[in-house]
Parts: C-alpha cells; structure tokens; sequence
C-alpha cells in the first residue's frame, strides 16, 4: 500500500520537509507519533475514500534532515505551523498521534486560525496529575515498541514490527528515538506551559482519542487536555493501548468520521 | 615513562550472584548501602593510594561513576583535593571528569584549579563523555552529550587562559562574569588525558588538540588499530606521534604464589565487571551515539559497545539484563581467561607480571601505564599486598625496560613537539609485529 503514496519534497524555511500524500477529498494532516511514520495503516485506507492524507516526516527522524534550530516540540509546532500556512492547504483537520498529537497542540496553540478541527489520539505533552509518562527513553528500542500496544498479537504490529528488524529499520527507530530525546528529554514529554497557551484556544473542535489500556500516556494526560482546550470532548477506547487506529481500527476509524464528517457545532 | 596506580574503589559489602540477580551494577537499589562499610573504605582506598605513593607509583589515578557500587567515586574531584593534600609527589590523574553532567562547566574549572593548587601543580585532568549510565543518573539529555562536552571542554580552557572578567553567551552554557580567581598551578593548563573505549571520534577529537589518548583496557589489537589512526590524524597535521601521546590500562593483580595471584585475582573480573557494568537501555540511550556510530551498531551487530549490540537494543524484556547468575558465572569465567590470554588482565607472581607487562610495553609503546586493581570483595590486605609487591619487584624492572624502549612519557616530551615534514610518513607508534608474535604463541 505504501507504493500507492505520492513523495514530494516541500521547502519550509530552507528545509526540505519529506511529505507523503495518499487518498482523495478534502486534505487531512497527519502527524505522526515519536517512533515515526508506521506505514499507510488499513485505518488510512479506511478513510481515504473521503480524504487526502498530508504526512510532513518529521525532522531529524532519518528522512527530512534534522533542523539544527529546534530546541523543543514547541519549536516543531512553529515550523509546522509556519508550512501549513505556507501549504496552501487553508484551514484544515488534523489528525495527530503521541507526540504528533503533541505538535497539534502546539500548532493550534500558536495559530488557532490554523485547524478547523484536530483529532488527538493518546497525545504526549501534559503532565499528567496522575501518573506518569512510561519512560520508553529508558527501555530498549524493542521494548518501547511493544509498550505502544496492549495486545502484542495485534495484527498490523506483526506486520510492521515483527521479527528481526532490519538494520535501515534500527537506523530510523533510533534517529526518531534519539530526535524525540533532544526535543523532550526534560521535563520528560510534556511542556508546563501548553495547558496555559491552549486556555485561549477556543475555536478548534477536538476530539481526544485515549485507549484505556494505554501503557505509554497515562489517562491524567488526556484528562489534562480535555480540561485546557475548552472545545474538547474525551473519547475512551475499550481494551486499546497506545495505538488504537491499530487495535480497534473498526471503532477508531468510527469515531475520527463521525467527528470529522459531522455538520459544525 | 610514567606508573599509575588505580582502583575503581568498589563497594565491597555485594555478592557477585547479586549483582547477576540484579543484572547489573548501576541501578541496583542502595537500600543496600551500608554506610559503616562505605566509610572505612573510602578511607582505606585512600591509605592504598598513599601505599602506592610510597612504593614508587609516578601517579594514582581517579575515575567516576554514578549512583554505582561498582566505583564509589561519585564525584572524583572530591577525592583528588583529599588526595591533592595527602599525597606528596605522585601525580594526580583524572581519567576524567565528565564535563556534561555536572552541567556547570565554569565550578569545574574552578575546581580543578583549587586541585591543582593545592597539590602544588600535580594534576593531571581528563575529560569524558560520560558513560550511558551517567547521563540517566545526572537526567542530562543524552542526544546533546558531546555539543555539551565539545562546549564545556572549549569553556574551561577559556576560563584558564583568557583574563577575565568577560561575559560567555555559548549554546549550552552562559555565564555573564567569567573570572574564576583561582587558576591552575600548572600554565597554562595543566596536562591533559583523554580516555576512551576504542571510539575513533574520541581518539580524532583527542589528535586534533594535542591530548594524549588513553585506552581503557582494551586487547592488543584493536588498542593498537586507533591508536595507530590517532598517528594518522596526527601525521595529517604534520605531526609524529609518539610514546607520549598514548596511555593504556592494564587490571593487575600481584601475589606471592601463582594459585593465589590466580584465586584473588579472580576479583579483577568480579560480577563480570564492565560487561555488567549497567544494562542495555542504560548504556546506550538513544541519541548519545552519533548516527555514522549507530550505523556501524546496525551493520555490525557483533561488534557491540560495552557488550551492546544491535540485538541486544532490539530485546523485548522490560529489564534487558547483562546475564542470569548461571550465564553470569560462566562467562565471568571465561572472560577471566580470555582477558589473561589478550593481557587485559595480568595477574600473577612478580616474575609472571613482569613478564607480561614488558610484552605489553614492547607491543603498544605506551607512555603510560594504568595498573588497575581488582574490583569487588577482597580484603584491603590482598590490595595491599599487591601494591608493594608491584612497587618493590614489578616496577623497577618494567622502568629498565620501558628506557630500552624509549617509551617517552608526556612530561619528558610534550605531544605535539615532533614535527613531520610535509608529506614524510610518519614513524610507527606500536610494534605489530610483537603483536603477532604475541598473539601466535600467548602466555598461557
């Protein structure tokens, strides 16, 4: 499936920004999580009958070079922010996952002109008044993959991950592991700020996505969210962990296009 | 040709099946620290540094590790300004100081200055890295380990060489009233060592700026291959290297009797040592390694760091333990022979030491070298014994040796002072042919 998808090289700031396109209709950004773009997933094929997929490869995780400048997610959600206005895209619907999600958040903090509406599964980026953030930059690269799901036997995983992985696989994973430790080392996944910046965000319609068996993000993070973005509701995922566009694809791909597809508010 | 003598100053009150039922070293919880313990044998590594001194040791030598019993040096500039007072004419070596964790490069300076100071210009300083495990202990972010050593290194000796008052805007590091009073005794910086586990970014880092490179502990061979592209690195910038640019650690361990040198000196590989010194996920976070040395790992997945590999980052348990207590006594035996054989470890009678060691002053010409002493439970008695038994019998004939050699050390011959002309090659800094010769036909 990945073939099917469209590769073009979008200069931001100087920056060649790696995007991928798949899928028709009105265009939908996707953000993905901090180990990297999986792959065109069957959700996405679910959804491509109505919508175009844009998916900028983050900075410094092996394809789009690293951007020297950056200091934090924040600063990725500036430089997104800077190349959706630069897109010609207009306002538009954001789907982002884990610290993808992260950078939405980010994104429509600094400019909520930018999304109509933004769709935050499992994100990354508050701290949680409960819990903690698993530590995956504290386990082995395996280990953190196999934490981002509650059901190991799932079918899209053993596709992706299974097995041995290969040396250009390694390579990536620790590229995006190793970007993801410079922007969000300390504090640990999250910016005290962003509740604080998001209060002001009133316009964006979000609809948060949380597994309840989520190992990565405990629920206090999307507690958080749903509290600072004051146009939010909260919506669990029986049975799903970190990843539940591949653990319950049926309910995921539901929910994401009833909200995104329903007549404004 | 300088002697040093080292201990990593274990913590002695664990067992080795505890530390493989742990699966390492560092994070083993110090609910088990006993403090009684501790405290008589900071103070006994101390006497055995003194012990050295008197023995003829040209210098002693610190390290540091974090929040580890396998080195209780927490912070080694604490125990060189005991040392630095204690101690009359031994050098004081500091393999290293690891610049990014303490994330105050302009305290270090001033540190080390009151160090050397108050030891009348004894110091030598190195810096590190610091290992994996260092920067979890320290939550210094592992993805800016060298820009925060490469800036904190370049800070320091700005702040010993540059009059001060001025103000410092770096990317890591700003200070706004650079003017350390105290400065070192020795000028204009005091001399230099950089350690390191065959990195060749470390070695090229090290040429570059004239520091002495010192290997720490690795076989014949491989010790051999960089510093043999240190003196590349060297001989680009029309430079020869010499005995006086490499440093190199041996773990020794002297007894009166071959069966005891064999049976205590078992210690020099206690719980396995380095190769349990912490677990996968410590030891190599992600971002601490540049990508073309993450290539290497993934292409090379024998080829492991630490006893790291590609394979071992892959595993799926929570805890990536080094062995289990079976796998851990096994491979700690047969590491203990294994690194006899390579003459990483050298233990025996004074004769049996002697001996050894001279193949490994012939084979890598250093200028330098560590004797490491054993890790783990033995008696400070045994640690003893072997300190005078180094000094009385070993050192003196290793001394004759190393001037037969021409094995020039550091002081005697500043690194950097030969020159190459342009486009000479470059003289040889280690003799590969003992190298064959040794390894065809290794001390059994």
């Amino acid at each position: 499936m990945a073939g099917e998808l469209g590769e073009s090289v979008v200069d931001v700031g100087g920056v060649g920004v790696v995007m991928l396109e798949g899928g028709s209709g009105r265009p939908l950004l996707m953000l993905h999580d901090e180990l990297g773009f999986p792959g065109w997933m069957r959700w996405n094929g679910d959804l491509a009958g109505s919508r175009r997929f844009v998916i900028p490869l983050q900075p410094g995780f092996g394809r789009t070079p690293q951007v020297q400048w950056f200091e934090s997610i924040r600063d990725v959600g500036s430089f997104y922010t800077r190349m959706v206005r630069e897109s010609g895209l207009g306002t538009v619907d954001v789907v982002g996952f884990s610290a993808g999600a992260w950078i939405a958040a980010e994104m429509a903090a600094s400019d909520p002109g930018l999304f109509n509406r933004m769709v935050l599964v499992a994100p990354l980026g508050i701290r949680p008044e409960e819990g903690e953030i698993f530590d995956f930059l504290a386990v082995t690269m395996r280990r953190h993959i196999a934490a981002t799901v509650s059901n190991q036997g799932a079918e899209e995983l053993k596709e992706i991950y299974g097995g041995g992985i290969s040396s250009e696989r390694f390579e990536m994973f620790e590229a995006a592991r190793a970007e993801t430790s410079r922007l969000a080392w300390e504090p640990f996944m999250f910016d005290p700020t962003l509740p604080h910046r998001l209060d002001g965000v009133s316009d964006v319609e979000t609809l948060i996505i949380w597994g309840d068996e989520d190992q990565i993000v405990p629920r206090g993070c999307v507690e958080g969210y749903k509290r600072a973005i004051k146009n939010s509701r909260l919506e669990l995922i029986h049975g799903a962990g970190h990843r539940p566009e591949i653990e319950d694809r049926e309910r995921f791909v539901k929910v994401v296009s009833e909200f995104l597809e329903s007549p404004s508010a | 040709m300088q002697f040093v003598y080292m201990s990593e100053r274990p913590y002695r009150g664990l067992t080795e099946d505890q530390i493989y039922e742990h699966g390492s070293f560092f994070t083993f919880p110090n609910s088990a620290f006993d403090r009684q313990l501790a405290s008589d044998d900071y103070n006994a590594y101390f006497d055995q540094a003194l012990l050295a001194e008197q023995m003829g040791f040209d210098a002693v030598g610190l390290n540091e590790h974090h929040g580890n019993p396998f080195c209780m040096g927490s912070v080694l500039n604490v125990e060189a300004s005991v040392l630095a007072r204690l101690t009359e004419r031994v050098k004081i070596v500091l393999i290293g100081n690891p610049i990014p964790v303490g994330r105050n490069p302009l305290r270090l300076a001033e540190e080390l200055a009151m160090i050397d100071l108050i030891s009348r210009g004894r110091l030598v300083t190195g810096w590190v890295r610091g290992s994996g495990p260092e920067q979890f202990f320290n939550n210094v972010n592992p993805a800016y380990n060298r820009e925060l050593f490469e800036e904190g290194h370049d800070l320091i000796i700005k702040a010993w060489t540059r009059p001060g008052p001025w103000r410092y805007e770096g990317k890591h590091f700003h200070y706004r009233h650079v003017n350390p009073w105290a400065l070192p005794f020795q000028k204009p910086i005091p001399p230099t060592i950089i350690p390191g586990v065959l990195s060749r970014e470390t070695a090229a880092w090290a040429a570059a700026r004239d520091y002495p490179y010192l290997g720490l502990g690795s076989a014949l061979k491989p010790s051999a291959e960089l510093w043999n592209f240190y003196a590349d690195e060297f001989a680009a910038r029309d430079l020869q290297a010499g005995p006086e640019n490499f440093g190199h650690v041996v773990f020794v361990y002297v007894d009166e009797t071959p069966e005891r040198a064999q049976e205590i000196g078992r210690s020099l590989v206690f719980a396995g040592g380095n190769a349990n010194f912490a677990k996968a996920q410590h030891t190599l976070p992600a971002g601490y390694n540049s990508p073309s040395a993450i290539k290497r790992l993934a292409n090379a997945p024998q080829g492991g760091w630490l006893g790291i590999t590609k394979d071992r980052l892959e595993e799926e348990k929570v805890d990536v333990k080094a062995v289990t207590i079976a796998e851990g006594r096994r491979k700690t035996e047969s590491a203990y022979e294994r690194m006899q054989k390579n003459l990483q470890i050298v233990v025996g009678t004074p004769d049996q030491v002697t001996e050894k060691l001279k193949v490994v002053l012939r084979c890598l010409r250093p200028g330098m070298l560590f004797m490491m002493s054993p890790l783990g439970n033995i008696s400070h008695e045994d640690r003893r014994r072997s300190i005078e038994l180094m000094g009385r019998h070993v050192l003196p004939e290793l001394r004759e040796e190393s001037e037969r050699l021409g094995l020039a050390d550091m002081f005697q011959r500043r690194p950097g002072s030969v020159s190459l002309a342009p486009g000479q090659p470059r003289a040889a800094v280690v003799d590969l042919q003992a190298i064959e010769e040794y390894e065809a036909s290794p001390v059994a």
